[in-house]
């Protein structure tokens, strides 16, 4: 099974890019966005002004393919805890991610103009859910697909399989995108799995399975363009296995050495997906150093401004966390929330 | 004597349990070559070798589906579930299966395993790596459901449900992890399961806790000392099967009980124990017994200070029973 790829390790065409010039600057600035807020992330964690955060440095190209695929009003996101990238691209504000990896309440929920669930945590648990809503969409006759991240691990639990086999009988169009990043913490893909192309299964449920280099963003976003025109036309999901690698610890409290040597680590780094797509634009004539430095300005001041946005945010007040459990306040909530005002629980 | 954190006798108990039994494997997710997320079974692959510490595909279902059928065909399987808030792919293995082997074949096959679980908050997880789902398992007869407090009793009772006969969910405090150090004897001793420990002796008031909550209500039982208050503080340690007697002994001589548990209140194990004292002893109680609890809605993110039992929320409620 071969693996999709537009660029070389150092970003030259293997051939002829389906992107137009403007498209191919869209996406560069859009990985370029990403990667900073993720370094900046970090940062703000170590600083204690971050809760514990999952970083995705690597996975770029993977992830902000499929999201510049999709129409955050009329398409929908169902992203794991890897996928910030992936939720930037999508429209997801910076401030509210940044707090949403703060932990604090206000970074609940999405604006109501982006369909992203918040990030799944429990493994493989959005697959059925996105089934769901891309089979809602269709019984709805609405000319819109629903995206679904998973990592290499989360293929072993049955949500998986349960969620992939309702999908495909109901022909939902639904784009599954596996982002085969070799590790499930510290299990390598060879120990998780027998078969060494995820995109194989998809041959379980009669849909089409389709491997790409994850690190090109060239590749991933031709093949999901083409997932989403097949799921529009209501043909079905389609698997997408993206290779890449997570060359960052599995959160910020993981600590690789434990598992694995940097060389690994090392040898992804040469073919990092924003060094591949500059390279691209520099090949293509589309970029300079003048345009890098003004981006990276750019990235940092709206980076800035999200973090004194986020910070705005008032302290949460305890009765909170008993306020959006029910529709309506249930009474052993309502004696919680007396309690927390004050009163007698 | 060594002093072990809770951690480390989690560690020991297997390491022992594994020298003195080769049916005894140890799996579950990161649990060989990291040593587990909490690093649990550190060192125990590179001791023990691949086979009987095996880092499993990452799925809760086939960890505890595959340990109930190592169990049924002689193995003793101690698995590892990351999390507890984790282990509902697998309840169905858990709580169909392992619970109803013994029933369901007439006896002919039993399943002698053990779940481990971290479980509770205080570390800041949010939803999803601060939940407290005893009750979910002590709903469940079939099973036994162990919750620990101290290091020294984590060893007693690991090795304990090592060598049950019934499958047995052993709960582990996240937050306790390494909170605790205390000497923990190096030799081959168990701690039966259903035995309640008492850790207070006094005759006021009874506390009665497990797990988790144990740091903050002895810290209030030590505060109502300084008031002249004698609470006796009782750790159930199991809350499947629970030790009624000695939790029935106590509150007779009292007559007044607070039960805390950082666990949501509806159908809890601080509903059923408290229940169970309203019954038994109604016409001793001097007051009726108080629970202190979570909230009955999703663990907070960030926010454990404001969910969990503190020793103020203790306090206020013993006040209310004391001056009942």
């Amino acid at each position: 099974m071969d693996t999709v790829r537009y660029l070389d390790d150092d970003g030259k065409p293997l051939r002829d890019i389906p992107l137009s010039e403007e498209e191919l600057l869209a996406g560069y600035r859009a990985l370029r966005r990403a990667r900073h807020f993720d370094e900046r992330a970090l940062v703000l964690q170590r600083q204690g002004r971050l809760g514990v955060y999952p970083p995705f440095r690597g996975q770029e190209a993977a992830q902000v393919g499929v999201a510049l695929c999709l129409e955050p009003s009329r398409d929908w996101l169902l992203p794991s805890y890897r996928e910030t990238a992936a939720a930037i691209t999508f429209g997801m504000p910076l401030s509210k991610l940044i707090l949403s990896w703060r932990a604090d309440p206000a970074g609940w929920g999405a604006p109501p103009e982006v369909n992203m669930v918040q990030f799944y945590i429990p493994i493989a648990t959005q697959v059925p859910q996105a089934a769901g809503v891309a089979h809602a969409l269709r019984l709805q006759g609405k000319d819109a697909v629903a995206a679904v991240f998973i990592g290499d691990g989360g293929t072993s639990e049955g949500d998986f399989h349960e969620g992939l086999n309702f999908a495909s009988v109901f022909d939902a169009p639904l784009l599954v995108v596996v982002q085969n990043n070799g590790w499930a913490i510290s299990v390598p893909t060879q120990k998780q799995m027998k078969v060494q192309r995820i995109a194989l299964k998809a041959q379980g449920y009669g849909i089409p399975g389709v491997t790409v280099d994850g690190n090109d963003l060239v590749a991933v976003w031709t093949v999901a363009r083409k997932a989403a025109a097949r799921a529009r036309a209501g043909e079905g999901p389609t698997l997408i296995e993206a290779l890449t690698y997570r060359v960052a610890p599995h959160t910020s409290s993981d600590d690789p050495g434990r598992y694995r040597t940097e060389d690994e680590a090392e040898a992804w780094k040469k073919r990092d997906p924003i060094d591949r797509m500059r390279g691209c634009l520099l090949h293509l004539g589309l970029w300079d150093e003048e345009k890098e430095r003004a981006l990276s300005e750019e990235l940092e001041a709206e980076f800035v401004a999200a973090v004194e946005e986020a910070d705005k945010a008032s302290e949460p007040r305890p009765w909170e966390i008993v306020e959006q459990v029910y529709a309506e306040m249930q009474p052993d909530q309502q004696a919680a929330w007396n309690y927390l005002h004050g009163g007698e629980a | 004597m060594a002093t072990m954190t809770l951690i480390q006798a989690i560690n020991k108990a297997l390491d022992e349990e594994m020298a003195r039994d080769d049916r005894v494997v140890v799996f579950g997710e990161d649990v060989g070559k990291r040593g587990g997320v909490f690093l649990a079974t550190e060192g125990l692959q590179q001791k023990y070798g691949p086979e009987r510490v095996i880092d499993t595909p990452l799925s809760e279902a086939a960890i505890i589906g595959a340990a109930v059928g190592m169990a049924a065909h002689g193995m003793r399987p101690v698995a590892e579930i990351q999390f507890a808030d984790y282990v509902f792919p697998g309840f169905d293995q858990l709580v169909s299966q392992a619970a109803k082997l013994r029933y369901r074949s007439g006896g002919q096959f039993t399943a002698p395993m053990v779940v481990r679980m971290p479980t509770g908050g205080g570390v800041k997880g949010g939803h999803h790596h601060s939940q407290s789902p005893e009750a979910h398992f002590a709903h469940t007869g079939g099973l036994k459901v162990v919750v620990v407090s101290t290091p020294y009793d984590t060893k007693g009772l690991l090795k304990s449900a090592v060598r049950d006969d019934d499958p047995v969910v052993f709960m582990e405090p996240k937050r306790l992890y390494r909170a605790i150090k205390e000497e923990v004897p190096e030799d081959d001793y168990l701690i039966p399961i259903g035995k309640a420990a008492i850790r207070r002796e006094g005759r006021d008031i009874t506390l009665i806790s497990y797990g988790g909550s144990m740091v903050e209500t002895l810290k209030a039982a030590e505060e109502m000392a300084t008031a002249g208050i004698q609470a006796e503080v009782i750790d159930l340690r199991s809350v499947l099967p629970w030790d009624k007697d000695t939790v029935l002994n106590s509150v007779a001589r009292t007559g007044r009980v607070l039960m805390i548990s950082e666990a949501p209140r509806m159908a809890s194990v601080a509903s059923e124990v408290t229940a169970t004292i309203s019954e038994e002893l109604f016409d001793q109680l001097l007051a009726p017994p108080v629970r202190v609890s979570g909230f009955d809605t999703p663990y907070p993110y960030a926010q454990d200070k404001l969910y969990m039992p503190t020793v103020t929320r203790i306090l206020n409620a013993a006040k209310r029973v004391l001056d009942y």
